[in-house]
């Protein structure tokens, strides 16, 4: 057998439609191979390869989810997909979420709620109490409500232009919360979670968060996805990291590198 | 007792980050030599930036990876940025390519402040047409790249060599004879191929990649060996080196010291201080005091 390191072509089972933008390709998965929440998996599609985090883990079933958001020519493509077509897939990779304590708070903003909403299912079934601020930019990117509902997750919703609960931005609404649970996960855009991690740890609410950065090899060796200053890999120490690890990241919430390792401010 | 030097580099032991890997970046530089690293080489740069292939640009395979990851970095400019980051204590060595001699001479001369080594890169099984290996497979050119960066830097200068040649000692020579102070042998072997067989695609997107990882260390001690024979400048080894024994192997055929890439990927960065207690140990059961007595042993 290859090893994990190698794109494993698998058929499309199913296609759900989360939203006008937001779609997710769920496959058959030999749980032999270890997904957890928060990892992700390299996602080819016989052009192009891009990492994608993993949303949807069902042992019973014996099915992986992969949520993509359509923002341009590799994810069209991919949106352009039926149920039976092929996507090579390799991983899973990184480090996952880890699970702590008996409430559990979730915040994600837009399709960074997909590997959240994968955490909130292993909570729940845990029998954690879980809250989640679902947040997006209008009422049609909150995604993952009736999934969340349907496992008895406490949501809220937040959008930026007020079409659905809370009229503002993910940080803001936390302020309004009261935050006394044992631990957080994050998942959004990096300036919206600069700001979440700041508040949560005001609140000492131990966090961990879940970054992207451009990837290329995803094992550990291109270098293509280490953070200044430290040197972690995005794809080997993270994609999540705990808030106190963060706060050593000074490209955290400032820039991130392109293809040619050229810095871009967020 | 881990001590070595190349060209008057003082190394606190024998392992060197290879080009390529965890070397675009201050951040990573640091880290590895904060690992337990002798020394750094960057991630091979160009005068202009280069995004390199689109993904896939790295898969497993048997003993190994091929890459085509297509000599991305974000040019010479962002390059000097990054490398005046890099920490005062660690020896670090600059790896640049370039379409022609004035090309490499350029990159080499406005990086020269920051760096303690040059290193040629060419050999890159994947790179553009003129650049990598259609230089170093042809000793000519190979002898004008050389002379041209010489005649630029002060600096010491290595030659990092393709194993892909008729004779390896041939082009050895020849970079020797252009003023080339030491030479990194050997660069990732190929190109090779992986083929999907559901779809019958080859899975890089260059279709070619260059092979590195424990697989193609037999044809890198061979050309250490072959080429320490035939020059008097120091030796780094490089291809497959994953534990103290494939150092030591390296140092025998006549090696100074080892660089080590595609090993990270199976032990992480741990793996450099790990191959260090390996080495220690083994020099101690057999007598050893320094890696000096160790270069060339097979060579008796």
């Amino acid at each position: 057998m290859d090893s994990m390191n190698v794109p494993e072509v698998l058929e499309i089972k199913r296609i759900v439609e989360e939203s006008e933008t937001v779609k997710t390709f769920i496959f058959s998965w030999d749980f032999r191979r270890e997904v957890r929440p928060g990892q992700f998996v390299m996602v080819w599609d016989f052009r192009d390869e891009k990492p994608m985090s993993v949303s949807l883990i069902d042992h019973v079933r014996s099915e992986i989810g992969i949520s993509i958001r359509r923002v341009g020519e590799f994810t069209g493509r991919v949106h352009g997909l039926s149920e039976g077509d092929l996507l090579g897939i390799r991983g899973p990779y990184g480090r996952g979420f880890e699970l702590m304590g008996r409430n559990l708070l979730l915040v994600g903003g837009g399709i960074g709620m997909a590997p959240l909403a994968a955490l909130a299912d292993e909570a729940t079934a845990r029998g954690m109490r879980v809250d989640a601020l679902v947040a997006a930019r209008t009422v049609d990117e909150l995604l993952f409500l009736d999934r969340l509902e349907a496992a008895g997750v406490n949501i809220s919703t937040c959008t930026d232009d007020g079409s659905c609960g809370f009229k503002g931005f993910a940080h803001e609404r936390l302020l309004e919360l009261e935050l006394e649970h044992d631990m957080a996960a994050v998942c959004g855009p990096e300036p919206m979670m600069f700001q979440v991690m700041r508040i949560l740890d005001e609140n000492a609410v131990p966090t961990q968060l879940s970054l992207e950065r451009y990837m290329k090899c995803a094992v550990g060796i291109c270098g293509q996805c280490c953070l200044d200053d430290t040197g972690f890999r995005v794809c080997a120490e993270g994609p999540v990291f705990w808030s106190q690890e963060l706060s050593r990241i000074r490209e955290f919430g400032r820039y991130r590198r392109d293809p040619a390792g050229r810095r871009v401010p967020w | 007792m881990l001590e070595t030097s190349i060209c008057n580099i003082e190394l606190r032991n024998p392992t060197i980050l290879a080009a390529g890997v965890m070397g675009s970046m201050a951040s990573s530089l640091n880290r590895i030599y904060r690992g337990g690293a002798g020394a750094v080489v960057t991630k091979s740069f160009s005068l202009k930036p280069n995004p390199g292939y689109r993904n896939p640009t790295t898969v497993e395979v048997t003993g190994g990876v091929i890459n085509a990851i297509g000599l991305s970095n974000p040019g010479v400019e962002a390059f000097r940025e990054e490398l005046k980051l890099v920490d005062e204590e660690v020896p670090l060595i600059a790896s640049v390519y370039g379409a022609s001699p004035e090309e490499f001479a350029s990159a080499a001369a406005s990086v020269e402040e920051y760096a303690d080594m040059i290193e040629l890169n060419v050999s890159c099984p994947h790179a553009m047409a003129g650049c990598g290996a259609a230089i170093g497979q042809d000793p000519e050119l190979t002898f004008r790249v050389v002379s041209a960066v010489k005649d630029a830097v002060d600096a010491p200068v290595s030659t990092k060599l393709t194993p892909n040649v008729t004779d390896i000692v041939e082009i050895a020579r020849s970079a020797e004879e252009a003023g080339s102070d030491a030479l990194t042998l050997i660069n990732s072997l190929g190109p090779g191929m992986k083929i999907d067989i559901k779809t019958a695609r080859p899975i890089l997107s260059n279709a070619f990649g260059g092979m590195s990882g424990p697989a193609i260390k037999p044809v890198a001690v061979r050309c250490v060996y072959d080429v320490y024979r035939s020059v008097d400048i120091p030796i780094m080894g490089v291809g497959g080196v994953r534990d103290f024994q494939d150092a030591v192997e390296f140092l025998f055929a006549g090696a100074r010291a080892v660089q080590i890439g595609t090993a990270i990927m199976y032990d992480g960065p741990e793996v450099f201080m790990k191959i260090c207690r390996g080495l220690e140990a083994f020099m101690m059961a057999e007598g050893f005091s320094s890696v000096d007595e160790m270069v060339g042993l097979a060579h008796d």
